[in-house]
């Protein structure tokens, strides 16, 4: 699993960061930051979660 | 995750955020059953809160918008109705109506939202707007992208307060007209809500506070608008952002309870077989001891996951909806989001930032308890006490973790 954001879009309003903090994380200087691009099978509840959260559809799964 | 022979068919009405994320939960859930998906706006689902944003200023095309990507909202296999209206429902007899023909349903699930309250008298005027739906956002932006002389925007509430700031973009003046002193004043508190207020002043906008509208003057086509205080203001284009009403006409009679909105129980089922979500529905969270309907987008998404899936449960298995709500808005140059349920005479401790910066954080405690968390351009922190407030922070604990 390939996770892919899209900068342009993400807001950084750390969403994601608090469905999963192993794979995302917003840093002091207001950006996130992608700790894991390619968690494991065992995140993709997780991922999908935050790919479905994330308001500004910032964030894409690829297989 | 619930057992997937509960049922062979769902039926979802009202195709927008609620509905189509519990269509997607659904499947992701591995139910095979037919799901049908219907909705009276013509088109395939879209995002709202573009519409007083990036579609809005004109920065966003209507291809943007969509709230599934083709390809993903294709293998979703729905029994997809759109343009259809439901009319009318019966949960004694297990049916719906559709257009006006009775069909049965299995499970059902009420997404169909909320629509704009509108200014007695404006009908029929021109230059008026609500913003709901794409037409309006698309119309509006015609109206500010033709330069308006003046744009009122009746109501300081978050739409209100993006348009103001969309229009702004423009360079068109603009006055907004709020009825309480202090806009927001009673979601955030006179404090906070007096830094939100600045904000548009700012930015040049009029703002005038403790007003109501006593008409839209014009004939065919709006011209000025009349304030309670007798002050007169010109405008070609008046945008009302007063609120919203939950849509809920066609449930007359049909054995639920509504009551600004579809009362559930707190896991989202208002009847057998039928649970309700989004913007329309109405559930007591156990986290609150407290009925509330949310008008959120986060909410929309998770209640609609959590009604889908409900409709899989028996009754033993079901689990209550305790979201912390959560929203954003833009506006000009800034980011403000409010986590938890604050009132207006809560505890404000500022935990980060400055007010005269436009860049804070604030929290909100009662009775010993974290209550809600709002920030301007500090969504980081914002999450961290969301975290708290999930767990049910003390209001000591919350300050001590500022601290750090
Ligand atoms: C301009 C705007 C900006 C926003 N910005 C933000 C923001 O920045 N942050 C935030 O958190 N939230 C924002 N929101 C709120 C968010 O968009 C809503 O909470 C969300 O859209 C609710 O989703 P829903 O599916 O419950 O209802 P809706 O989106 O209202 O969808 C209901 C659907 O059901 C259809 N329908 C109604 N009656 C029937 C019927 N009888 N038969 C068939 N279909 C029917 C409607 O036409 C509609 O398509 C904004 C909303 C608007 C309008
Ligand atoms: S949820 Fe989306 S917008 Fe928010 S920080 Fe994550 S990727 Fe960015």
């Amino acid at each position: 699993m390939h996770i892919v954001v899209d900068y342009d879009l993400c807001e950084s309003n750390a969403i994601c960061m608090q469905i999963a903090p192993d794979v995302f994380e917003v840093r002091d200087d207001d950006f996130l930051y992608l700790l894991d691009e390619t968690p494991g099978e065992d995140r993709r509840a997780a991922m999908d979660e935050a790919a479905q959260r994330c308001p500004k559809q910032a964030i894409r799964i690829e297989d | 995750m619930g057992s997937s022979t509960l049922r062979n068919a769902v039926t979802i009405v009202g195709a927008s955020l609620a509905g189509l994320r519990a269509a997607e939960t659904l499947r992701r859930d591995g139910f095979e059953g037919t799901i049908s998906l219907v909705g009276d706006e013509p088109r395939v689902p879209y995002d709202r809160p573009p519409l007083s944003k990036q579609l809005l200023s004109g920065e966003w095309e209507v291809d943007r918008i969509s709230l599934s990507p083709p390809e993903r909202f294709m293998s979703l296999d729905l029994d997809l109705r759109l343009g259809r209206r439901a009319t009318g429902l019966d949960v004694s007899s297990h049916t719906l109506d559709v257009d006006g023909a009775t069909e049965e349903y299995d499970g059902l699930l009420i997404a169909t939202g909320a629509r704009c309250r509108t200014l007695p008298g404006t009908d029929g005027l021109a230059g008026v707007y609500t913003l709901r739906t794409l037409d309006d956002s698309l119309a509006i932006r015609e109206a500010l992208r033709g330069g308006p002389r003046r744009v009122v925007v009746v109501g300081a509430g978050f739409i209100g307060a993006e348009v103001a700031s969309t229009a702004v973009g423009y360079g068109v003046p603009v006055t907004m007209v709020e009825a309480l002193p202090v806009p927001l004043g009673r979601v955030l508190g006179d404090t906070v809500g007096s830094v939100v207020a600045e904000v548009h002043v700012d930015n040049g906008v009029d703002l005038r506070c403790g007003v109501g509208v006593d008409e839209i003057c014009g004939t065919d086509r709006v011209e000025s608008v009349r304030l309670s205080n007798e002050a007169v203001v010109e405008a070609d284009l008046v945008v009302v952002g007063i609120g919203a009403i939950p849509n809920t006409d066609w449930l007359e009679d049909s054995g639920l309870t509504v009551d600004d909105g579809v009362l559930c129980d707190k896991t989202c089922l208002a009847a057998p077989d039928v649970t309700a979500a989004g913007d329309v529905a109405r559930w007591p969270n156990p986290r609150y001891g407290e009925v509330m309907r949310v008008e959120h987008w986060d909410n929309a998404v998770e209640q609609g996951a959590h009604a889908a899936r409900r409709l899989m449960l028996t009754d033993e298995e079901a689990v209550p909806f305790t979201p912390v709500p959560w929203f954003w808005s833009d506006q000009y140059d800034r980011k403000v989001q409010l986590a938890g349920r604050p009132r207006p005479d809560d505890e404000v401790a500022l935990v980060d930032g400055s007010f005269e910066e436009r860049r804070f954080a604030v929290i909100y405690g009662r009775e010993g308890l974290l209550t809600a968390v709002f920030g301007m351009n500090r969504p980081r922190q914002v999450m961290q006490f969301k975290g708290l407030l999930q767990r049910g922070a003390s209001w000591s604990e919350a300050l001590e973790f500022a601290g750090n």
